[in-house]
């Protein structure tokens, strides 16, 4: 799985950093900063929430 | 909008049976037409959106318009404030974010989200605690029984936004007592329009002086500092922003405090549950906003281009209404949706709305729940009604769903 994040959809609302915190962080200004963009399986599912809350769409992931 | 016959077009909002429950017809309505159209207290036809799905689907699309001022506006402006244009060209001027679209919505949010991020409220969590302690105080010392509405409620959220924004001391109480009219029943209409000039006057003044001495650590000082780095905003702007941040910011927390303490008196297992394990709060404040989503009707749209939804077809220029409480109460999504369910533990509900106007002060709305639910439980283990639930005065009349007034014996 690969995260695509794109902090100018971003609207700070940190529906990701709440679903998989091991994955996502928030920079000064509280837009989206992966932790890593190649996130561990056991991961994946917190990642998937992640996409599905976020409000602006915001986060792409590509599964291979 | 094309007009048919009027009498096939429900009225909206409509009425609960039941002041737990959602009116009865969002679920027969949501069968039939997902889609439909109502007419608004002031006599215009809109679009209302029932279906969690389409809600979602119709708050992220870039082809509705959150301009307030626009004619089709649903709900848009009362008699009374087309009566007054010195108020309507204060709110043309002073507008902020939540009306905002597009590149110039962008820009509004972001010089605001940094104040909003995880790691900023966990550092007011110290704060938020000393004025939780302090008006659970005033509500012991209070004589029994006591209005939970008026020591806690009301006042939790009103000393949290005066903290964040930068209001001094001295002048917190008159700030509170100006918030707290303006969903007053007791008072006229004459004294609620005052208490708000009085408010936007007080808002006026703080941003005026913040703007002229040094620039103060707290939200709107920062703002200021920030804004003039890399303009953004007219002064006009940053008081309606300000004047924004408190209202979005208090009568929904108050409400949500309310609500959420009855669901907890009225669910004892669950109560017990949660005292004896406060890391059951977070999932049991999520299943809270669910169920009351007491924002019920706020986001309200103008189509910008025709759009095809839910079987309809939603002409440019017609207004839409998206009920995120008929949307929380989609049984397709949420099963047994009136079954207020501690352990749910659905994130996917839009009590916060959806898409880019997705309340940007939810997480400090989730702190001031957690902490309050919590420390109510721990340090007033025997807290009662003194009322049978279903005699509260509910909120029927008001934008935001909640209750008046709460008598409880501590």
């Amino acid at each position: 799985m690969h995260i695509t994040a794109d902090k100018g959809r971003c609207v700070g609302a940190a529906q990701c950093v709440l679903a998989a915190p091991a994955v996502f962080d928030q920079d000064e200004q509280g837009l989206v900063a992966p932790v890593t963009v190649d996130p561990a399986g056991a991961d994946w599912p917190a990642v998937r929430q992640a996409v599905h809350l976020c409000p602006s769409s915001a986060i792409r992931i590509d599964e291979e | 909008m094309t007009e048919t016959s009027g009498h096939d077009i429900p009225s909206f909002p409509m009425a609960r049976e039941c002041p737990m429950h959602p009116p009865a017809e969002y679920r027969e309505l949501r069968g039939r037409e997902p889609v439909s159209r109502v007419r608004m207290p002031d006599g215009q036809v809109a679009w209302l959106v029932l279906k969690h799905g389409l809600a979602r689907k119709l708050l992220a699309d870039p082809r509705v318009s959150a301009d307030r001022l626009h004619p089709a506006f649903p709900g848009r402006l009362t008699a009374e404030q087309r009566a007054a244009p010195e108020r309507v060209r204060r709110l043309s001027t002073r507008r902020s974010m939540i009306h905002l679209d597009g590149d110039e919505h962008g820009a509004h949010r972001k010089i605001l989200t940094g104040e909003f991020s995880l790691r900023r409220i966990a550092a007011l969590r110290p704060r938020v605690q000393e004025i939780v302690d302090r008006s659970i105080d005033e509500m012991l010392a209070a004589p029994q029984p006591a209005d939970l509405v008026e020591h806690v409620s009301q006042a939790v959220p009103s000393l949290v936004i005066c903290e964040l924004l930068g209001v001094p001391h001295e002048q917190r109480r008159d700030f509170h007592e100006w918030a707290g009219m303006l969903v007053s029943r007791s008072v006229s209409i004459r004294e609620r329009a005052a208490a708000s000039d009085a408010l936007n006057d007080f808002l006026e003044d703080l941003v005026t002086e913040k703007e002229r001495g040094e620039p103060t650590d707290d939200l709107i000082g920062r703002l200021i500092a920030r804004n003039r780095r890399t303009p953004v905003m007219t002064h006009d702007e940053i008081v309606g922003t300000a004047v924004m941040l408190l209202v979005a910011g208090h009568q929904t927390t108050a409400n949500m405090i309310s609500l959420g303490v009855v669901a907890l008196l009225e669910n004892p297992e669950h109560k017990a549950r949660i005292a004896a394990d406060p890391s059951l709060l977070p999932p049991a404040i999520e299943e809270m906003l669910r169920y009351f989503s007491v924002v019920e009707n706020a986001p309200a749209r103008v189509a910008t281009e025709d759009i095809e939804i839910g079987g309809v077809t939603i002409r440019q220029n017609e207004g839409i209404v998206v009920s995120g409480l008929a949307a929380d109460w989609d049984d397709e999504v949420f099963e047994h949706p009136d079954r207020l369910d501690f352990e749910r533990g659905a994130r996917h509900h839009v009590a916060f709305g959806y898409g880019v106007h997705q309340c940007l002060g939810q997480n400090l709305a989730r702190v001031e729940l957690e902490i309050v639910f919590e420390t109510l439980l721990r340090r007033v283990p025997g807290l009662s009604l003194a009322v049978p639930a279903e005699e509260l005065p509910y909120k029927d009349d008001a934008g935001i769903y909640g209750i008046y007034r709460m008598p409880v014996n501590c």
